[in-house]
Order: C-alpha cells, then sequence, then structure tokens
C-alpha cells in the first residue's frame, strides 16, 4: 500500500473552480491517485475532474507520470507486472476500482489511442469488425454499417473504401492512427484516452489526426498527453500540467487553456509556458 | 584506378569458410545419394503396402508404414494441444521472472537435452507397466510425446514472445477478452514460431529408434487397434541392418521412404499452420 501522503506543496483543488463549472458533474474524477512500480512512485496524489465533453490536455516534462496517470483511468495500469494504483477513480460517477467492476464494459465506454498506432494484423474491415463484434454486435448489416460510420467519422472512408479488405498495417502511419481512432469510436465510448496520439507520425499526417481530435470535441470527453504545448493550446480546452521535482510525479496546475497560457499560477507552469524549464 | 590487394587474412578466412560448408553439404549429399542409390531399385507400390515377409528380407513395410503413422498420430494429438496450452501459460500468464515460469522453462530445456534412451526406459516403466498399455503403439506415441512436448512448447513460447506487446495492450484496451486476443490475433501471429517447433518436433519423432524399442515393439504385423504392438519405419531400419543377415538392400529402401516422408509432412505441417492460424491475418 502506499502511505497517505504529506499535503501536496501545490493545492490543484484550488484550481477547481477554474476548470468545471459550478454544480456540473464531472465525466472522470481521480481522487488522490498513486502510481507506483515496485518501489517507484510514478505519480503521488493526483486529484483532478475533468468536465464531459471537453478536451483535456496533459502536459509536462517526460517522465512526469502523464502515461501512468493515463493508464489508470480504464485500468491497463493492472495489465503491467509490478504496477500498483491507490486512490479513487470514478467514471460517471462509479468507481471503476471497486471488487468486481465490470471491466470490459469500462473499456468499452473509455477507449484508448497509443503512442504508436497499433492496428491489428488484420484487414482494415477486420480491425473494426473484430472489437464490434467481441461487444456482442453481430448483425451483418449493422456492423457495416458501423464500421463505414466510423471510418467516415475519422475521414477515412474516401481514402480505404476500395480497400476494406487489404492489410491495415499497409496504410500509412496516419491513417493507421486514424484507423484505431475509429476503431475505439466503433465501440461508442464515453471517453477517449490518447498518449501522445501525433508524436509517432509525420508532420502532416500530425496535423489530420490533430483536426480530427479537434473535432471529437463535441461528442466525447478526451484526455491526451502531449509535450507539444502548441498542440495543446490549439486543441484543448482544459490543460493540465504534471511535473516530477526529483520525485513522483504531481499534478501542478489544471486550469482553462487561455487562463494557463495566459495567467499561470504556479510558478512551474509560468516556467514552463515560458519555454523556461521542461 | 588499381584496387587496393585484399589482405591475406581475409583469403584465409573466405577459403576455410568455404570448405567448411562445403564438407557439411558433401556429408549430406554423401548420405542421401547412398541411400537413394541402393534403395531406389527396390521402392515399387508392391513394397509400400505389402506385408513384410521372411523378417523383412522380402515382402513390404505396409504395415510399418501403418504403425509410423499410427504412432505419429497419437504422438502429435497428445503434444499439439498439451504443448501450445503450456507455451501459451508460459507467455501469456507467467512473466519472465516468476519462479513458477522459470522452473518450468528450467525443466524442459533438460528435458530437451535427455538421450531418448532415458524417455523409452520411462516410457516402458510408466506406460507399459504402471499404465499397463503393455507394448503398443499407444505407449510409444505417449512417449513420443514426452519427447517432443518441450521443444514443440519452447519455439511455440519463443513464436508469442515475438508477437509485438501493442496487439496484447490494443487488445485490452477494446475490452477484448485475453482467450479472444489469443485466438484471432496472437497465435496467428505466433503461427512461424509453432510451425518450426512441429518441424523440429516431428523430425525427432519420426527418427526416433530408442525410445519406441521399449514401448511400442516391433512386431512387424498389421496393427489392429491402438494396443497392438506396432514397429516403426526407424526401427524397422535398425533391425533390418543389424539383426537380419541379408536385409540390407530392404533397409535402403525404408530409409528412402523415411526420408522422402519428412518433404510431404513438413510441407503438410506448413500448410495446415498456414490454412488455420496464419491465413487469419491479413499482412
Amino acid at each position: 500500500m502506499i502511505p497517505p501522503a504529506a499535503p501536496p506543496a501545490h493545492t490543484p483543488a484550488s484550481t477547481q473552480s477554474r476548470v468545471l463549472a459550478a454544480g456540473a458533474r464531472p465525466m472522470v474524477e481521480a481522487q488522490r491517485v498513486s502510481v507506483r512500480y515496485g518501489k517507484h512512485v510514478a505519480v503521488e496524489d493526483v486529484t483532478v475532474s475533468i468536465g464531459r465533453q471537453q478536451i483535456t490536455a496533459l502536459v509536462g516534462p517526460s517522465g512526469c507520470g502523464k502515461t501512468s496517470f493515463l493508464g489508470t483511468l480504464n485500468r491497463l495500469s493492472d495489465l503491467i507486472p509490478g504496477c500498483e494504483v491507490a486512490g479513487r477513480v470514478s467514471v460517471d460517477g462509479e468507481d471503476i476500482r471497486a471488487r468486481g467492476f465490470d471491466l470490459v464494459g469500462l473499456r468499452r465506454r473509455v477507449g484508448m489511442i497509443f503512442q504508436k498506432p497499433n492496428p491489428f494484423p488484420l484487414s482494415v474491415r477486420r480491425n473494426l469488425e473484430f472489437p464490434l463484434r467481441e461487444h456482442g454486435v453481430r448483425d451483418r448489416a449493422r456492423v457495416a454499417e458501423v464500421v463505414e460510420q466510423s471510418l467516415r467519422n475519422v475521414g477515412l472512408w474516401a481514402e480505404v473504401k476500395d480497400r476494406l479488405d487489404a492489410p491495415a498495417l499497409a496504410l500509412s502511419g496516419g491513417q493507421q492512427q486514424r484507423l484505431c481512432i475509429a476503431r475505439a469510436l466503433a465501440l461508442e465510448p464515453d471517453v477517449l484516452l490518447m498518449d501522445e496520439p501525433c508524436s509517432a507520425l509525420d508532420p502532416l499526417s500530425s496535423g489530420v489526426v490533430e483536426d480530427l481530435i479537434g473535432q471529437l470535441r463535441a461528442q466525447y470527453t478526451v484526455l491526451i498527453v502531449t509535450h507539444n504545448l502548441a498542440q495543446a493550446r490549439r486543441i484543448a480546452d482544459n490543460v493540465a500540467l504534471f511535473w516530477a521535482q526529483g520525485g513522483p510525479g504531481r499534478l501542478v496546475e489544471h486550469a482553462p487553456t487561455e487562463a494557463f497560457f495566459e495567467s499561470p499560477r504556479d510558478p512551474l507552469t509560468i516556467a514552463y509556458v515560458g519555454g523556461l524549464r521542461g | 584506378m588499381a584496387e587496393r590487394a585484399q589482405p591475406w587474412g581475409d583469403h584465409v578466412a573466405a577459403v576455410f569458410i568455404w570448405t567448411a560448408a562445403a564438407v557439411v553439404t558433401s556429408v549430406f549429399v554423401w548420405m542421401l545419394a547412398d541411400i537413394v542409390w541402393n534403395g531406389a531399385g527396390q521402392i515399387s507400390w508392391e513394397f509400400l503396402t505389402a506385408p513384410t515377409d521372411d523378417a523383412g528380407r522380402a515382402g513390404g513395410i505396409g504395415p510399418i508404414l501403418v504403425s509410423t503413422a499410427m504412432i505419429l498420430g497419437v504422438c502429435m494429438a497428445v503434444s499439439v494441444p498439451l504443448g501450445v496450452g503450456t507455451a501459451v501459460l508460459l507467455s501469456e500468464f507467467t512473466g519472465t521472472n516468476v519462479t513458477f515460469g522459470r522452473l518450468v522453462r528450467r525443466s524442459l530445456d533438460v528435458l530437451a537435452g535427455v538421450p531418448s534412451i532415458v524417455f523409452g526406459l520411462f516410457g516402458n516403466a510408466f506406460f507399459c507397466h504402471v499404465l499397463g498399455l503393455g507394448f503398443s503403439i499407444l505407449a510409444g506415441g505417449l512417449t513420443l510425446a514426452c519427447m517432443v512436448l518441450p521443444i514443440l512448447i519452447r519455439s511455440t513460447e519463443a513464436g508469442l514472445r515475438a508477437v509485438p506487446n501493442e496487439y496484447r495492450m490494443g487488445a485490452a484496451a477494446l475490452g477484448i477478452s485475453r482467450t479472444s486476443a489469443l485466438w484471432h490475433v496472437l497465435l496467428p501471429a505466433a503461427a512461424p514460431g509453432i510451425v518450426v517447433g512441429l518441424v523440429l518436433g516431428v523430425g525427432r519423432a519420426i527418427a526416433e529408434t530408442a525410445a519406441l524399442l521399449f514401448t511400442s515393439g516391433y512386431v512387424d504385423r498389421m496393427p489392429g487397434s491402438l494396443f497392438d504392438s506396432g514397429r516403426s519405419l526407424s526401427i524397422h531400419i535398425y533391425d533390418l541392418s543389424m539383426n537380419v543377415a541379408g536385409g540390407s538392400a530392404n533397409a535402403y529402401a525404408s530409409a528412402l521412404v523415411l526420408v522422402a516422408l519428412l518433404v510431404p509432412i513438413n510441407a503438410g505441417i506448413s500448410w495446415v499452420a498456414d490454412r488455420w492460424l496464419h491465413r487469419r491475418l491479413v499482412r
């Protein structure tokens, strides 16, 4: 077990009102979440509320626990040997770390996009059909409809409609990443977790994927880890800065994008945004 | 422009490497040529199907081929599901550092190096006597399965470990069960490793003599069931060349059949693995 941490030097709670309107129900909530790998504590005492249908960018230097934190939100951290999570995480008000919680249902509602595009070594069509069938969508007409709609949603339909049975791994990196997003969207999630989805792509593809993420705002709650401050500024509604000062990563500041960049409160944020640190 | 002369060390190395390759290849070619030269004359449909006669000096190898196929069938029917299952357990459900996994892997590596005669004695004691199967095709096949398992497990495990972890994470993040991910993505992607294991395993099984002497016996009648004793091709060759005066012509012919059998068997394994596993993937 992780011992209760000393009161954090920074009080993210005080930034709460800047992000969520009073009375608004958050989509994702973390309370005093810590993540450790064996003896190494990667994230400590993160408390944060993420509003519905907003894009929240998690920024900060490498190794400050952004990805580790992201992994607690769909419990993919369960799969990493030696990884222990403490604290409370809730999605839409439900404690997802409760005993016997429906993991399959959770991962259907909380989709994830990885840094490196990871389509299965199947055809473009089967990449979308396989998870759908797993979740009980078996009607052929319905499956075909969802496949087409998901590909349209990510702007890939025109590019691949004549080669749905071609290998997904033959697509370009940017197309593969959009296919992965389509695959997640096909399951009609509420939340999308994105771990640096553009960093492995060339600038053009990266731009296309970034535009796509911007369009997801209306329907999905998006948490995106990025090292690219300019990207965070372009697409995010809110920005959360993680920082590891010699120890575990902590949440330093969580604010609406404009406030984060124009009137940051924490000295670390001021330095980071100003390009002095990180 | 004059080319720079190669240093003499390079020439020596080149000569050495080419000589080594030539020696290895010529040994194989010589063996094959010897078998074909001495054996091809006897091969006929009659030889392949007729019962043995006069302790193998005359007649054919019909019952021997049937026994061999049955022993191999038992061996594969037992070792493939057990082997793939254990490999899945080792690679997907136990980490590399877990004591249990380490223990199993270490034992398998030791088992893979155990001389086949030891397997024969074990098979004789356990399958023939303790389980009361007597000298039978079943006992022989099960003993061979024990021999083949380590090879099969280790190469299937290596095949599974070579599958990128992104597929596992991606599948889990989509709420796909481990079983489905295994069946639809991981095992098909590991098919090359499984094929290597099967080819090596079948090769070891079909060539085996010592382990079968004690377990399936060397009765050269046509077997009526799995509980009958049966003589495998390798034992037939051994018996003809060691114990039967005047049997060397048929020993050569049987050896040629054995070598020739490996070609369709290996092709068949690749085909089945491709048909049932690899073909599910679209690359």
